[in-house]
């Protein structure tokens, strides 16, 4: 830790794996409720951006009786602005593996799937080279599981857990009605614990020193550390490690370059704060205290005094429009409306009162959207119009 | 380059002709072809025992699953955010100065497709282009200039492997 940073560094993560051989044969030692115990006691909840408590995740599944059930770890990260999932598959692959096969012995299933983003091909190869390293231990210690790695072909939405299934059903990327939950029906109609790669890295974690190791960094709610990705405005953009409930205007002070205007906390799905807002915000899950409390699946982009907050929203919908799956009418229909209209009030063909009949329609789209796709639009869309108003309009 | 049919086969024997094998499979076929043409699609419905219309409503689905004809080299830049603050545009110049094309088009002699995708993954380091299955980063129009080099005379430059 160097004397200006101001946030607390953490480094689990990315510390050395060489011990996976270890940390997976003590672990198949424990009794699977055991090892569902220790997670729940470190109330460590999904690192993906929607914060589910991963242990009751583990537990639900590991109760349900089923011939064949699954394993995926979601490595589809295209939120814009993360880039952490990849940095732990290239650097700790081991963890994430030993993750997934003991998530395989609590919930007694024979297999998993790692569903690994279109745009990371390149990481395939040494992945696949470390499976079969991983598959051959298991085989030495008569530990009957199998990984495959299942590519993704550059959609956004399947990173949503039933368009993930849907994908490796070799269908459509189109997300299902929710319930059934995955751990009821999942991947083939199976009870399927599907995990984010950073929450599996943290199992390792955690199933290594135990959970109090990990339960006592962080905050109430909000326990452990997290992977954030910083990019944007900042002089020092990476991937870093912090404990999870830190105020905003601490972070800013730690990556701002100075002239911090608006931080993009959890992406364009997530919500812009102003700066003003920047001391009463901290980065956590629900729950807390005093203040607002963000979750994120770690983006974090900064914008400083020169970036037009018109185009940064322009950006979103964009993406939006363009990654929307287009299965229900308030997301398909939504995007495209909430981009027209954004332009037509900009250039004066629309009255600024406009926005207010698209903040409504973003509030509809909270509501009526099938999945979280459509529904956080509405996040970034209404905390931008709201915080800068005026630069929509002129 | 294998013939589409026996290519298809080759791909259906070696990951099966299960409904689940599709995306597999239709990515084979684009790693070989860079798209799906009609008839490459007529051939997976047939080996898989599909209707033609489930294969094209599948493949289309996807952006990296290409139905019209490709270049050789499919160039995707990144236009989300933080690339295009970061000179995503410049970048775009350089290229279609470069190449002679425009966003969509494919050089004369079959060897670019210029493209824009949605983010990479690599914000830290913007602005981003994968090349096929490479990714570029940090780029500037002198590096576009010498990577593009590189694949004019088929001697590629390899990207970012690791984080």
């Amino acid at each position: 830790m160097s004397d200006n940073d101001i946030v607390k560094r953490a480094d689990f993560i990315f510390k050395n794996e060489n011990d996976w051989e270890e940390v997976l044969t003590k672990s198949l030692a424990r009794t699977p409720n055991e090892l569902i115990n220790e997670l729940i006691s470190s109330e460590l909840k999904g690192r993906g951006g929607a914060g589910f408590p991963t242990g009751l995740k583990w537990k639900l599944t590991s109760e349900l009786k089923s011939d064949d059930k699954f394993v995926i770890c979601n490595a589809d990260e295209g939120e814009p602005g993360t880039f952490k999932d990849r940095e732990i598959l290239s650097r700790v692959p081991f963890k994430v593996l030993t993750a997934i096969a003991l998530c395989g012995y609590v919930i007694g299933a024979k297999q998993g799937f790692i569903y690994l983003r279109g745009e990371y091909f390149f990481l395939q190869q040494e992945l696949k080279k470390a499976i079969s390293e991983f598959e051959f231990f298991c085989k030495e210690i008569k530990y009957d599981f199998k990984i495959n790695i299942f590519m993704g072909s550059g959609a956004y939405i399947c990173g949503e857990e039933t368009a993930l299934f849907e994908s490796m059903e070799g269908k459509r990327g189109e997300p299902r009605n929710k319930p059934p939950y995955p751990t009821a029906y999942g991947y083939q109609g199976k009870p399927t614990v599907i995990n984010n790669v950073e929450t599996l890295a943290h199992t390792f974690t955690i199933f290594k020193y135990g959970a109090k190791r990990f339960y006592d960094l962080g905050v109430q709610f909000s326990r452990g550390t997290k992977l954030f990705s910083v990019s944007g405005d900042t002089p020092k953009p990476g991937i870093y490690e912090l404990e999870l409930g830190m105020s905003l205007s601490d972070f800013v002070d730690d990556f701002g370059d100075d002239d911090t205007k608006a931080v993009q906390v959890g992406g364009a799905s997530g919500f812009l704060v102003p700066r003003k807002k920047f001391s009463a915000t901290s980065i956590g899950y629900e729950g807390k205290l005093v203040g607002i409390s963000l979750p994120t699946g770690g983006s974090m982009m900064l914008f400083n005094s020169s970036r037009s907050m018109f185009n940064v929203l322009d950006n979103y919908l964009n993406f939006f429009a363009e990654e929307s799956c287009g299965q229900c009418t308030p997301c398909r229909v939504g995007c495209q409306q909430l981009l027209k209209g954004i332009k037509a009030v900009k250039r004066g063909e629309k009255p600024a009162s406009y926005l207010d009949k698209l903040l409504s329609l973003a509030e509809t789209m909270q509501y009526t959207a099938k999945c979280g796709l459509g529904q956080s639009v509405a996040n970034s869309f209404t905390s931008i119009v709201e915080n800068f108003r005026e630069e929509m309009i002129y | 380059m294998k013939p589409i049919a026996e290519l298809v086969k080759d791909l259906a024997d070696r990951y099966g002709r299960q409904r689940c094998n599709l995306l597999p499979i239709l990515q084979g076929v684009v790693e070989q072809e860079k798209y799906l043409s009609e008839y490459s699609m007529f051939e997976i419905a047939r080996e898989l025992d599909l209707p033609v219309t489930e294969v094209y409503g599948t493949a289309t689905f996807y952006s990296f699953l290409e139905c019209k004809k490709m270049g050789k080299y499919i160039i995707r830049v990144c236009k989300t955010i933080t690339c295009s603050m970061k000179g995503e545009r410049q970048i775009l110049m350089a290229i279609q100065d470069m190449l002679k094309i425009k966003i969509g088009e494919t050089t004369q002699d079959g060897k670019f497709t210029l493209l824009e995708t949605n983010c990479l993954g690599f914000c830290h380091k913007a602005p981003a282009m994968l090349i096929n299955n490479e990714v570029y980063t940090e780029l500037t129009p002198e590096k576009i200039r010498e990577i593009l080099s590189s694949y004019l005379h088929d001697k590629i430059i390899g990207g970012e492997h690791v984080g």
